[in-house]
């Protein structure tokens, strides 16, 4: 069969909205973008770990203690199976934490930021995470088999943190006035970074096209980023808090709400490595690679002793 | 893996926790918090990610575990006479006296001063590499296991319930842990280096566990011969010399801890001592 008509039926299964499986032909362009968007989404739950590990052991009581501990564990977790449903389309775990670790491969840049106060932690739930869900909940019927059964997953998990930010920060705007500020100080803080999640403007985004056409994705970034704003505009008044943004407001004509100009230039910076943590997490990343080293090598030593003493007693 | 079978000849089930038992069940929170807040340290760090979500999963496990036991000790305190607080008193925070409502689990945990935590010393030590952390869980992971089985013939029906829902963990952490101790001690060179290494850290701490305090309403001397025997086990598999016994650090149940834990309890306890009696 000619490439062409392995192309056609290739993008008859999409349009039939027929999943594809790790088996079946697919297009290298399409293989290789899977791969970079599967193991970027990796990467980013094995970063985001380490904003928000940094606040486990000051967490304020024992029960946000535990729940801040099984949520970055969930990440990991997350981690996992994204990595597996990337290693269907021919690259290892390993390749991709070296591409990782070497700073090649992307992560969000959104966990370039830093972590400064406890507050910090319900607003990463309810914006950050809120994002992600806006990003990923369409990712669930993406034409890719195994990261469309990752993502179901995931976005379960995704929207249980999402609602138990929210939780912890009703909590906080009930509390005093010293926590109403610290609540207040987290939203302008992660507001706009959260707004960039969503990726460059329909316009700018180089990848989004394909991905449109192949349904890997399924909404361009500007039309998840203003249903994100709608959503927020209306849950930020449940805190009795306010968004950071003096030109937010609702548009009866388009039925959206309006929103201020992003700071690319920011946004292109942190992508690019200029970010306040950009450094810090990924020599986070490194160390506990490299000082992982010796373990997984023992590891694997004693498998291979024991297989070989197996082997000599059956002999 | 785990000895089942064991039935040491301990004591009669010891009595309801009035303000005798008090410092008993705090002990044993504070062995399981202090370890698990140790165990926490990993979460994002770990060896390979298997093993992060493991060692995090034992922390959640311990937090747990601690939770039920101050929960406990907060209701018993609640409802103690004036005569029982006074007995206690040495061991009740001083910042929440001036919050003038019950006490609860997470004063306990955040507002006791250093000198009123009773962990074991074994517990508080820094995680050191995967060696240190994985040796220090076995040996405490073991003891953990013959002390709850003994809690579980308590007569105070809520701690024999909390030893049995807890007993189920602590045989998954002790599998685990001694699993990691053979692997590093018969794996390569270097991981055999290392857990000889942990091993000279931390012996001297291991001890502690059987000196009974006076608080102690099990008897914890006769729990050592069944802990021994697990530990030569497991190190015989793993190929490691069994130390002699030797001197022991001891201070940690009466409150005299090693310098590592103020910095521990000053990282854990920064939020409810900078904005007292606030809701989280």
């Amino acid at each position: 069969m000619s490439v062409q008509e392995l192309d056609k039926i290739f993008q008859d299964k999409i349009d039939a909205e027929i999943r594809i499986e790790p088996k079946d032909w697919m297009p290298e362009k399409y293989r290789q973008n899977l791969i970079r968007q599967i193991s970027q989404h990796a990467h980013s739950e094995i970063v985001g770990m380490l904003p928000e590990g940094n606040w486990i052991s000051r967490a304020p009581s024992l029960k946000r203690k535990q729940i801040l501990i099984a949520k970055v564990q969930d990440e990991a977790g997350h981690g996992l199976y994204l990595y597996s449903a990337a290693e269907t389309l021919g690259i290892t775990r390993d390749q991709m934490t070296e591409q990782l670790l070497s700073g090649k491969a992307k992560y969000s840049s959104i966990f370039n930021y830093p972590t400064t106060t406890w507050a910090d932690m319900g607003v990463i739930g309810w914006l950050v995470d809120g994002a992600a869900i806006m990003n990923q909940v369409p990712l669930c019927r993406t034409s890719y088999g195994p990261y469309s059964r990752a993502m179901i997953r995931v976005c379960k998990e995704e929207s249980f943190h999402q609602r138990q930010g929210f939780e912890s920060l009703l909590v906080l705007s009930k509390g005093t006035d010293d926590q109403r500020a610290m609540l207040q100080d987290a939203i302008d803080r992660w507001w706009w970074p959260s707004l960039m999640m969503f990726g460059p403007t329909d316009d700018e985004s180089p990848n989004s096209q394909l991905s449109m056409k192949w349904k890997i994705k399924r909404f361009t970034n500007d039309e998840l980023r203003q249903r994100f704003v709608d959503m927020c505009a209306e849950q930020v008044k449940l805190l009795n808090m306010t968004l950071p943004d003096p030109d937010l407001k609702w548009n009866e004509e388009r039925k959206h709400y309006d929103f201020g100009a992003i700071n690319w230039e920011e946004f292109w910076n942190v992508v690019s490595g200029n970010g306040p943590c950009n450094k810090q997490r990924l020599d986070a990343r490194n160390k506990a690679w490299e000082k992982g080293a010796w373990v997984r090598e023992a590891a694997v030593a004693h498998a291979e002793k024991r297989r070989a003493r197996l082997k000599s007693e059956a002999a | 893996m785990t000895d089942t079978n064991y039935k040491p000849a301990g004591k009669a089930p010891f009595p309801p926790g009035r303000a005798g038992g008090w410092a008993f069940i705090l002990h044993l929170a504070d062995n399981a918090l202090i370890i698990g807040q140790r165990n926490a340290e990993w979460c994002g760090h770990g060896p390979a990610l298997e093993q992060d979500i493991a060692i995090t999963n034992i922390s959640l496990d311990q937090i747990g575990q601690a939770r039920m036991l101050y929960n406990y000790a907060a209701t018993l305190y609640n409802g103690f006479d004036s005569n029982e607080k006074t007995a206690v008193d040495h061991l009740v925070p001083r910042l929440w006296k001036a919050y003038n409502r019950e006490l609860e689990e997470d004063d306990l945990a955040f507002l006791r001063d250093e000198r009123q935590y009773l962990n074991l010393l074994l517990a508080e030590l820094p995680k050191g590499d995967w060696a240190q952390t994985v040796l220090r869980q076995f040996f405490f992971s073991a003891f953990q296991f013959y002390q709850y089985t003994e809690l579980q013939k308590s007569s105070d029906t809520q701690l024999s319930a909390i030893a049995e829902k807890s007993i189920k963990e602590v045989t998954y952490h002790l599998r685990w842990s001694a699993e990691w101790v053979i692997r590093l001690g018969d794996g390569t060179e270097e991981s055999r280096r290392r857990i000889t290494d942990a091993l000279g850290e931390l012996w001297m701490f291991t001890g502690e566990a059987f000196k009974p305090a006076p608080y102690e309403v099990i008897a914890v001397e006769d729990l050592k011969g069944a802990w021994i025997e697990k530990v030569a086990t497991v190190f015989a598999e793993a190929d490691l010399e069994l130390p002699k016994s030797g001197w022991s650090q001891a201070g940690g149940k009466e409150g005299k801890h090693t310098e590592h834990l103020g910095y521990l309890l000053a990282d854990m306890q920064y939020l409810q001592r900078t904005y007292p009696d606030s809701t989280w």
